[in-house]
């Protein structure tokens, strides 16, 4: 069977700035793998290269057994089965809720403008802020806002989808409302590779748990050995800094 | 200085602070009627009426003033202005191109045509048939005008976009990139309408620009119909021998400049509010 995501001993050097120093990794179809780590340790530049947002220095990408850092590969179409959803949203605010998950239906995938507001409709209306169709971005609060962009994700049928702390940027009451949108997505059976501090959710919802630190991967297991309990001092530290932070 | 009580005398200052400034202020008013009371004294008011004033003069420039020098200005300005703003885009995208040469190319044609005087330009232009022969700028004079205006034009008018596009974040294309968008879709769709919203009041002040330098049409030899407001000033004014018409066409562009001058800084200040 064919890895949804499969990374060949990735490097990634900014200038001289080694950040990924040889990853291996896999994500299996439908499975939910969360990415932990401290600050800097290069996850978003993991899950950056997946889509090729960021050109690898050395290694190999695969997305359903595709080579996205072919050179000969077409990555505007392997793109469009990648979601990816960012920790500022990146709404366009230019336009509206609805806007924003017809657009790049409209533009990429051709579809016509009933089809694609109907579609647009059903996601909005499946992570909750159907109501906020006609509102400008400016307009939502962070937790609809990044809501919207789930949505705007979906709408594009996906085959997997990448989560970059997705709800970081967001005041604490409204997380909650993020995660269970995210909760509901895994539980339909979509591949997920997020990254994230949110100990609980990875700990109930991923089926891996991934601890990177300094540009490698510590610890890649099930979320009951590296959250429940990590072999490697690094992790220890790491979880026992974010799970006691008063102490 | 903090522990000493408040009671204590204040450090040998003659005069407070307060009474300083009152006196400043008293001063400048002093220098201003004196100054007024200089000029009104030693003015010909009589003789500044009669050769800048002069309402019958003034009249003589009605209808013709509207129908024809303004028309002729907001002609060679906005036409230049269309011209500056299709070219001015096109050079701020090369700008910003990730092909050198593109980006070589217009960083040579801004820094040539911001660095010369806009009427070497139109200079130049009126030699265009000499050194071309057989070729004609369309649309005559109006044509001339235009592209003079709009050559200059373009090149502020690159910077401008090329700031505006600069200032859309990265996270945008990026979100527009991870939709499966290609990079000039991406955009299209999603950079430059942002960017064209965010240039809206440096571009009104960049019409208002245009509208001054059409005045740069004089030196194109126009006559008759093709006249603007500087050159139809001009020419009224060595007909009578009097500066009125000028002060006349001054005040016409003013009518025009200063709004326009206020509505891009309250676009200015509408854009701050919805950031
Ligand atoms: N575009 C970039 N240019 C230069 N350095 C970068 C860039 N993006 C990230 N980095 C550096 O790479 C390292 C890892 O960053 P990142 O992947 O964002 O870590 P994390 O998401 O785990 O916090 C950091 O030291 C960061 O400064
Ligand atoms: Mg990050």
């Amino acid at each position: 069977m064919t890895h949804a995501i499969e990374l060949k001993d990735l490097h990634k050097y900014f200038g001289k700035n080694e950040v990924l120093k040889g990853i291996d990794m896999t994500v299996e179809p439908g499975q939910v793998v969360c990415v932990i780590g401290p600050s800097g340790s290069g996850k978003s530049t993991l899950l950056r290269c997946v889509n090729m947002l960021e050109q690898p220095t050395k290694g190999k990408v695969f997305v359903q057994g595709v080579e996205v850092t072919h050179p000969d590969v077409d990555i505007d179409a392997v793109r469009r089965r990648i979601g990816m959803v960012f920790q500022q949203f990146n709404l366009f605010p230019h336009m509206t809720a609805l806007q924003n998950v017809m657009i790049a239906q409209q533009r990429v995938l051709r579809r016509g403008k009933r089809e694609a507001e109907v579609t647009a409709r059903e996601n909005l209306d499946k992570v909750g802020v159907g109501a906020k169709c006609d509102s400008l971005p400016g307009q939502l609060s962070g937790g609809q806002q990044q809501r919207v962009a789930i949505a705007r994700a979906l709408a594009m049928d996906p085959d997997l989808m990448l989560f970059d702390e997705p709800t970081s940027a967001l005041d604490p009451e409204l997380v909650g409302d993020v995660l269970t949108v995210m909760r509901k997505l895994a539980e339909e059976g979509m591949t997920m590779l997020v990254v994230t501090h949110e100990m609980g959710f990875a700990r109930e919802v991923a089926d891996r748990v991934v601890f990177m630190d300094g540009g490698v991967v510590v610890e890649d297991g099930p979320p009951s050995q590296v959250i429940g309990d990590p072999r490697h001092e690094r992790t220890q530290a790491f979880l026992h800094r974010v799970l006691h932070p008063e102490g | 200085m903090a522990d000493q009580p408040t009671t204590a005398e204040p450090v040998r200052a003659r005069l407070s602070p307060r009474k300083k400034q009152q006196i400043s202020r008293g001063v400048q008013y002093a220098i201003l009627v004196v100054a007024l009371v200089v000029v009104a004294l030693y003015a010909d008011w009589g003789s500044l009426a009669q050769n800048f004033a002069k309402a019958d003069v003034a009249e003589q420039a009605l209808p013709d003033l509207f129908t024809i020098a303004l028309r002729n200005t907001i002609i060679y300005a906005a036409g230049g202005f269309i011209f500056a703003f299709v070219l001015g885009l096109l050079l701020a995208l090369m700008r910003i191109s990730q092909v050198r040469p593109y980006r070589w190319i217009a960083l040579l044609y801004i820094e040539i045509f911001r660095g010369l005087p806009a009427l070497l330009i139109f200079l130049m232009i009126t030699f265009l048939p000499l050194a071309l022969p057989g070729f004609e700028v369309p649309f005559g004079t109006y044509g001339q005008g235009i592209l003079g205006l709009g050559l200059v034009g373009a090149a502020y008018q690159a910077e401008v976009f090329r700031a505006g596009l600069q200032a859309v974040p990265k996270g945008q294309t990026e979100a527009a990139r991870s939709l499966g968008m290609s990079a000039s879709r991406a955009q299209v769709t999603v950079v430059i309408p942002q960017a064209v919203r965010m240039v809206i009041p440096p571009t009104t002040n960049q019409f208002v620009s245009l509208l001054k330098d059409s005045s740069l049409v004089l030196f194109l030899g126009v006559s008759g119909e093709y006249v603007e407001l500087a050159k139809f000033g001009n020419d009224l004014a060595s007909q009578y021998a009097n500066a009125t018409p000028i002060m006349v066409a001054g005040v016409t562009y003013l009518i025009v400049t200063i709004p326009l001058g206020y509505l891009a800084s309250r676009l200015e200040g509408r854009k701050g509010r919805n950031r």
